[in-house]
C-alpha cells in the first residue's frame, strides 16, 4: 500500500504554514497525527500533492486550565489527554473518552485538533465537543476566528474550517457534576457503533442541566438539546431517562454500514445513552 | 516520483543517512532499506501491530509513519532490545513462558510491552491487556503473552530492587 507521490513540508511556525496552504490551495493538506489521513493516502482515497506536517509548528500542543477554563492545542495527543492529571481534575470526561479511542499506539499520535478537525462521523471527540459546548479557534491569512463546535460540523468531511485554514486549539469550561462516556464497540480499535457523551448537574437530589451528545449515529455529531431538557427538573428515574431516549431517537439518523442495520444502531443507541445517563447521575 | 529527500535517522543506536522519498513508509525502510527485518508487516492497515517500534519514546505503527514523518528520530526496534547472547528479560520470559507460537506478532509485542512497563513497571494483568490492545496475536489467545510480561515486569522489578 504505497501512497502517491507528494511534497514534504515540514514549517515551524504558523506563518510557513499559511504560505505553503495559500500557495497550493486546493493541493495541499495539514498533517496532525496522520492516523486518520495516511491511511486514506494508502488506499489512495486521499491525493495530497503538498503535504504540511505540523509537528515542528510552535506552540499549537499544550494543555492550559486557567481560572475555570481549558485550553487544548490542536496538537496535543490523546495519550497526553490521558495523562494530564490538572485536565482530568477539571473535565475528567476527557479522559475517559480519550481512553476509548483507537488502541495505546494510535493514541499516542493521534491528535486533539486532527480528530475534530477530520469530519468524520466516526470521530468521538468531535461529539464529546458538543457535550461540553466547546469552541475551536482557526487561523488564517485573514487573522483568528472562533466557532462553535455545535456549529462546526456541516456534512461527513465538510465542516466550517475552510481548505486555507488551521485548527490551532479547542476551548471549553471546566466541568462540573457527573459526566460519563458511553461506546460501544466492535472491538478495540474500532469506531463507535453508537456512543454518548453525557454532563448532569444534580442539587438536592434533582436534575439543574444536563448536555447530551451522540457519536456516530448519523452524518455529523449530534447535540440532543431536548434529550438533555428531557432530564432537567427530574430525579433522573427510568421516566426521565425514556423521555431522554425518545428525544435523542428524534434527533440521530443513522444508516445501515457493516455495524449493522438502522434498527439495531436506534437499539443501540438507546442502550449506550441509559448507560451513559446513569452513570453520570451516579457521579453527580 | 517525487523528490526525495534527505533523511537522517538513529535506528537501534546506529545513525543511518539516505535519500527517500517522503511517501516511503516507516517499515520499509527499515525491512528493506535497513535490513531490519525484525518489525513485521501483519495488515498494513493500521491495525495488527506487528509493524510496532519505539519512536522518540513512543510505541508508533510504522507502516503509518511516512519516512519524511520520521526524520531525526530516534527509533528502537526488537533488535535493539537484545540479541541471542543477551536476551531482554521480555524476550526471556516469552521464550520462559511459551509467550509466542509462530512468533509474527512478537517483535511489535516486545516492543510494545517494554514501553508498556517502563511508563507503568507494575501493572495488573488488566493493565496488560489494556496496554497490548493493538497488537493482535492469531496463535497464542494472550493467555502466555500476559502471563510472559508479568513475569519479566517482576524479574525487572527484582533486578533494580538488587541493584539500589
Ligand atoms: C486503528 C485505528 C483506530 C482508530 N480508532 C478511533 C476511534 O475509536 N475513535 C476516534 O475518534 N478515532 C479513531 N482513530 C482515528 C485517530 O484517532 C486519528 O488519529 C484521528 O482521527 C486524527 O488525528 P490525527 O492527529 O491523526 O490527524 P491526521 O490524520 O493528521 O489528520 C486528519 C484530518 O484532519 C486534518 N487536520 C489535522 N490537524 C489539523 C489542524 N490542526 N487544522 C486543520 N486540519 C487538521 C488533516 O488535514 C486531515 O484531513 C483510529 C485510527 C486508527 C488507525
Ligand atoms: S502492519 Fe502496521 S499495524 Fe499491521
Ligand atoms: S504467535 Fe503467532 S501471531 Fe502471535
Amino acid at each position: 500500500m504505497i501512497p502517491a507521490p507528494f511534497d514534504y513540508y515540514r514549517p515551524n511556525d504558523m506563518a510557513g504554514v499559511l504560505a505553503l496552504l495559500s500557495e497550493h490551495g486546493d493541493d495541499a493538506r495539514v498533517m496532525a497525527g496522520g492516523h486518520s489521513l495516511i491511511p486514506m493516502m494508502k488506499l489512495r482515497m486521499a491525493d495530497v500533492p503538498h503535504l504540511i506536517d505540523l509537528q515542528d509548528v510552535e506552540g499549537l500542543s499544550g494543555i492550559t486550565v486557567a481560572d475555570g477554563s481549558v485550553r487544548i492545542g490542536a496538537m496535543t495527543t490523546q495519550a497526553e489527554i490521558i495523562d494530564h492529571a490538572g485536565l482530568t481534575q477539571v473535565a475528567p470526561i476527557m479522559k475517559e473518552a480519550a481512553l476509548q479511542i483507537a488502541d495505546p499506539q494510535v493514541r499516542y499520535m493521534g491528535t486533539v485538533g486532527g480528530n475534530v478537525a477530520n469530519g468524520d462521523p466516526g470521530n468521538d471527540m468531535p461529539g464529546l465537543m458538543q457535550c461540553l459546548d466547546a469552541h475551536f479557534t482557526l487561523v488564517g491569512k485573514d487573522g483568528e476566528r472562533t466557532v462553535a463546535a455545535r456549529a462546526f460540523y456541516e456534512a461527513a468531511y465538510m465542516t466550517a474550517r475552510t481548505d486555507e485554514e488551521v485548527l490551532t486549539a479547542v476551548t471549553f469550561r471546566a466541568t462540573s457534576g457527573g459526566y460519563a462516556y458511553e461506546k460501544q464497540k466492535r472491538k478495540i480499535g474500532d469506531y463507535a457503533t453508537a456512543a454518548a457523551a453525557v454532563l448532569i448537574t444534580k442539587e438536592g437530589g434533582t436534575c439543574t442541566a444536563a448536555s447530551i451528545a451522540m457519536t456516530n449515529l448519523s452524518d455529523v455529531p449530534v447535540f440532543s438539546a431536548d434529550a438533555g431538557a428531557a432530564l432537567v427538573g427530574s430525579s433522573v428515574d427510568d421516566e426521565a431517562i425514556k423521555a431522554a431516549k425518545e428525544a435523542m431517537l428524534g434527533d440521530i439518523d443513522p444508516s445501515e454500514d457493516n455495524r449493522g442495520p438502522v434498527a439495531f444502531k436506534r437499539h443501540v443507541a438507546g442502550v449506550i445513552l441509559a448507560r451513559a445517563i446513569t452513570r453520570a447521575w451516579s457521579r453527580a | 516520483m517525487s523528490k526525495k529527500m534527505h533523511i537522517t535517522l538513529t535506528v537501534n543506536g546506529k545513525e543511518e543517512e539516505f535519500l527517500a522519498e517522503p511517501r516511503e513508509l516507516l517499515i520499509y525502510t527499515l525491512r528493506e532499506r535497513l535490513n531490519i527485518t525484525g518489525p513485521h508487516i501483519g495488515c498494513e492497515t493500521s491495525h495488527c501491530g506487528a509493524c510496532t517500534v519505539t519512536l522518540n519514546g513512543k510505541s508508533v505503527k510504522s507502516c503509518t509513519m511516512f519516512v519524511a514523518q520520521a526524520n531525526g528520530a530516534e527509533v528502537t526496534t526488537i533488535e535493539g532490545m537484545g540479541g541471542p547472547d543477551a536476551l531482554h528479560p521480555l524476550q526471556e520470559a516469552f521464550k520462559e513462558h511459551h509467550g509466542l507460537q509462530c512468533g509474527y506478532c512478537t517483535p511489535g509485542m516486545i516492543t510494545r510491552a517494554a514501553k508498556l512497563l517502563e511508563e507503568n513497571p507494575n501493572p495488573t494483568e488488566e493493565d496488560v491487556r489494556f496496554g497490548i490492545a493493538g497488537n493482535l496475536c492469531r496463535c497464542t489467545g494472550y493467555q502466555n503473552i500476559v502471563k510472559s510480561i508479568l513475569a519479566a515486569a517482576a524479574t525487572m522489578n527484582a533486578a533494580k530492587e538488587a541493584a539500589e
